[in-house]
């Protein structure tokens, strides 16, 4: 990096890289543990997450065997106590949201792509992203620890509600509870750097010529998704250091024999909760939009309606996170107003979904692994958004509530963005983040294998909440009611596509890294894509372009009529 | 192309900030801390407004010193006023020399005694408040009492330690422009909070 390129610094961007042009290749722990790499740390994100969802994957796959084998010794577990059983589905549920979906969405792509995508060589604060990491690692940290000490794992729910997160005598997890709380926090502070530096980066160091519509649609979601999680992220904060000190020092914040109130914490918690599931949700819409438009060779269909849909979105995601409570005693008058704006958040993304399967049309479509992921997530998505009608109605609500409907209905949401589009993005970024590319046969098995046994884990489970299972219960057996025609064999054939679900990653993670290693190498832009990260080298060096690139148009121009190529990236002059 | 792709205007090949990094990086903490305080003020409300007409503050438990603090509030807003005046100084080309710079340290040091007197004030009202009876755990008045009142202290020393950095640096006159304004940003913040928290919990 030298001439040119230096003119085009942004005036304020002299901090750290300014003064070391040449980025001299460093020792291995420095440059993976220690560096201020926007690829590096995006790695580092991306593979605590993907170590995490092996937490994860393995909490319920014993959880889900005490539910269709009461009793039995699971394999490498032992019996599932009670205890045990709570801890375990509190972990499981933190651990895909808070250590899976938002490190691997948001942290990984976005630290990765960011920069790549906006055409500049890092993120406006490196050590600030470092800093991040570092926190987000002993959070993980924190929480692991937090399995192995008396009382175990956190056992009060992903949700914390209190008294029982509150009262060690309710949960039974006097040093689990504490250490959750805090791992949360430290997260968040981690997120918070992160989303910082993505939307200062954003804004600031965009290469010249990229205005604000040439900007790739991942990369605004990302920043949207970053503004909203740091708008409703202060209230948690507030609300988990009120519960922390419930369960250390004996405040009364929760607890209504002392003038306090429980039902706040699930106002504050969900005034973030919810927004938090378009958090990851948009990250999602935007990694679709990119892989759709280059397997299918047509201009995302308007551009500008999906950005302000997005942002419609954000906003409305502060409306409506009451929906959480129909049941927990709100005036029954706010909880009309809340199914009201519920309802309505769902015209929105309706919308994007519409607009994406606009892209598709007349498009010449190409079948490659990211594509099958890319349109799996707006099929199964779309599942998950219309069963939630029911449960944003608040008079369908008081039946469904906590039944296995209302999970299988967030699993119908949530594995789409967390799992199956971050599997697009992860096959379609793979020759840029290591210059090989991964075996498509394989990944195509790999595909159908995990999609339809999502399918046959989460469709029994809408039978069975419909049919009235209750969510937080530990041994059917003792519920007779609940055991009749045929519902012991719904829940055995859920865990049984479940383990086969599971056993189809290991396909994944072998072609992964088979291929990281050994895979055919590829050249920058294998796809044909337009975007500039496929305009530097695969993998990309430290300070990504020899010459920071200049920007001429849109990223979506692919089939331009009149041209001959049929894609036309947006740093060619012509 | 032959005409098929209309025309843009040539666009502009500066990368353009919208503004200095370090200042748009802090704007967009003081949101997520504004919220976070706003979280905790709502809560009190509600926690305040669930309680039985006449008795606030609950049975047992002092009295907020209202007017104290509002004098205390007095002197935080004029180190806020201190504040700009260092701004202004710090901004005016200096006429001859390290003369210029001169108001902006005199400026910025009151800004931070003031500062300073603020907290130790507040400091002094807990140690008072503690021995009447209010404590963390006697009443939800005295959590949240603690708990905001706390939180914003410890925001006011963060920023003091960020002020008097920049006041070394200002004396060495190597401070930056852009490490100036972002701490301004932050101290104003904590000045333009209080206000708020002191309606809020006080009255």
């Amino acid at each position: 990096m030298s001439g040119p390129a230096a003119d085009t610094h942004a005036p304020d961007a002299h901090a750290p890289h300014g003064d070391h042009p040449h980025h001299p290749e460093e020792g291995f722990i420095k440059k993976y543990l220690f560096s201020t790499d926007h690829k590096i740390i995006g790695f580092q994100y991306l593979f605590t997450g993907m170590a995490m969802a092996l937490i994860g994957g393995f909490t319920v796959y014993v959880f889900r065997m005490q539910q269709a084998f009461p009793g039995l010794s699971v394999p490498g577990w032992g019996r599932v106590t009670a205890q045990d059983y709570n801890g375990l589905v509190t972990t499981h549920g933190s651990v895909m949201i808070f250590w899976v979906a938002m490190p691997v969405l948001i942290a990984a792509l976005g630290n990765y792509l960011i920069p790549l995508m906006i055409g500049c060589d890092d993120m406006v604060f490196p050590r600030l992203n470092r800093l991040s990491y570092q926190l987000f690692l002993l959070s993980a940290v924190i929480l692991i620890f937090s399995f192995f000490v008396e009382g175990g794992a956190f056992g009060g729910a992903w949700t914390s509600y209190p008294p029982l997160s509150a009262r060690a005598e309710y949960n039974l997890t006097p040093k689990g509870a504490p250490l959750w709380l805090v791992a949360v926090a430290i997260e968040f502070v981690a997120f918070l750097l992160g989303g910082i530096n993505f939307v200062t980066t954003m804004m600031n160091s965009r290469a010249p010529g990229m205005k604000m519509f040439d900007v790739p649609i991942l990369v605004w979601m990302i920043v949207i998704a970053s503004i909203l999680f740091m708008a409703s992220v202060g209230p948690l904060v507030a609300g988990a250091v009120m519960l922390l000190f419930d369960q250390t020092i004996g405040t009364g914040f929760y607890d209504p024999v002392r003038g306090g109130d429980p039902i706040l914490w699930q106002h504050l918690f969900w005034f973030f909760g919810h927004p938090e599931v378009y958090v990851v949700m948009l990250p999602a819409f935007g990694i679709v939009a990119e892989v759709m438009t280059v397997f299918s060779r047509k201009k995302l269909f308007a551009y500008k309606t999906v950005l302000y849909t997005a942002i419609g979105t954000g906003v409305l995601s502060f409306f409506v996170w009451a929906h959480h409570q129909f049941i927990a005693g709100i005036d029954p008058r706010m909880a009309n107003i809340f199914g009201v704006t519920t309802l309505l958040i769902s015209i929105p993304v309706a919308e994007m979904m519409f607009v994406y399967i606009a892209t598709l049309y007349g498009g010449s479509i190409r079948l490659a692994v990211p594509m099958l992921w890319a349109l799996a997530f707006i099929s199964e998505f779309l599942l998950g958004g219309v069963t939630g009608i029911f449960l944003g109605a608040s008079a369908s609500d008081i039946y469904f509530h906590d039944t296995y409907f209302v999970l299988a209905h967030f699993h119908y949401t949530f594995v789409p963005i967390a799992i199956v589009s971050v599997f697009a993005a992860v096959t379609y970024w793979f020759p840029k983040m290591f210059g090989r590319s991964m075996n498509e046969t394989w990944g195509k098995v790999h595909f159908w294998g995990t999609i339809v046994s999502f399918n046959f884990i989460f469709i029994p489970l809408f039978i069975t909440g419909a049919r009235g299972d209750h969510r937080r219960i530990f041994d059917y057996t003792h519920f007779p009611d609940l055991m009749k025609s045929g519902m012991q064999d719904l829940r055995i054939l859920a865990t049984l596509s479940l383990v086969v679900m599971l056993s189809f990653q290991v396909i994944f993670l072998v072609n992964y890294f088979y291929s990281m290693f050994r895979g055919p190498k590829v050249g920058p832009n294998p796809w044909r894509a337009n975007t500039l990260e496929w305009h530097a080298a695969s993998p990309p060096p430290h300070g990504n372009f020899p010459v920071l690139p200049t920007v001429y148009r849109g990223p979506y121009e692919y089939s331009v009529e009149g041209r001959e190529d049929d894609h036309w990236p947006q740093h060619l002059p012509n | 192309m032959d005409g098929t792709i209309p025309s843009e205007p040539p666009r502009s090949l500066r990368r353009v900030p919208i503004l200095p990094n370090g200042v748009m990086g802090m704007l967009i903490f003081i949101t997520a801390e504004v919220m976070f305080f706003a979280g905790m003020l709502s809560a009190f409300t509600i926690v305040r407004a669930s309680n039985l007409p006449m008795s606030w503050p609950p049975p047992g438990q002092p009295l907020l010193p209202a007017t104290a603090t509002g004098l205390n509030t007095a002197v935080l807003i004029l180190s806020g006023l201190a504040l700009w005046f260092a701004h202004r100084a710090y901004q005016k080309p200096a006429p001859s020399g390290a003369e210029g710079s001169k108001g902006g340290v005199l400026a910025l040091a009151i800004c931070l005694a003031l500062g300073l007197t603020f907290v130790g004030l507040q400091g002094w009202e807990w140690v008072r408040l503690l021995g009447q009876g209010l404590t963390m755990t006697s009443s939800t008045l005295g959590s949240f009492f603690y708990l905001i009142i706390g939180v914003h202290g410890a925001h006011a020393l963060a920023a003091l330690g960020l002020l008097a950095w920049a006041l070394i640096k200002l004396r060495a006159g190597t401070l930056k422009p852009s490490v100036f304004y972002t701490t301004q940003a932050f101290w104003y913040f904590v000045v333009g909070m209080w206000p708020v928290i002191y309606v809020r919990v006080y009255f």
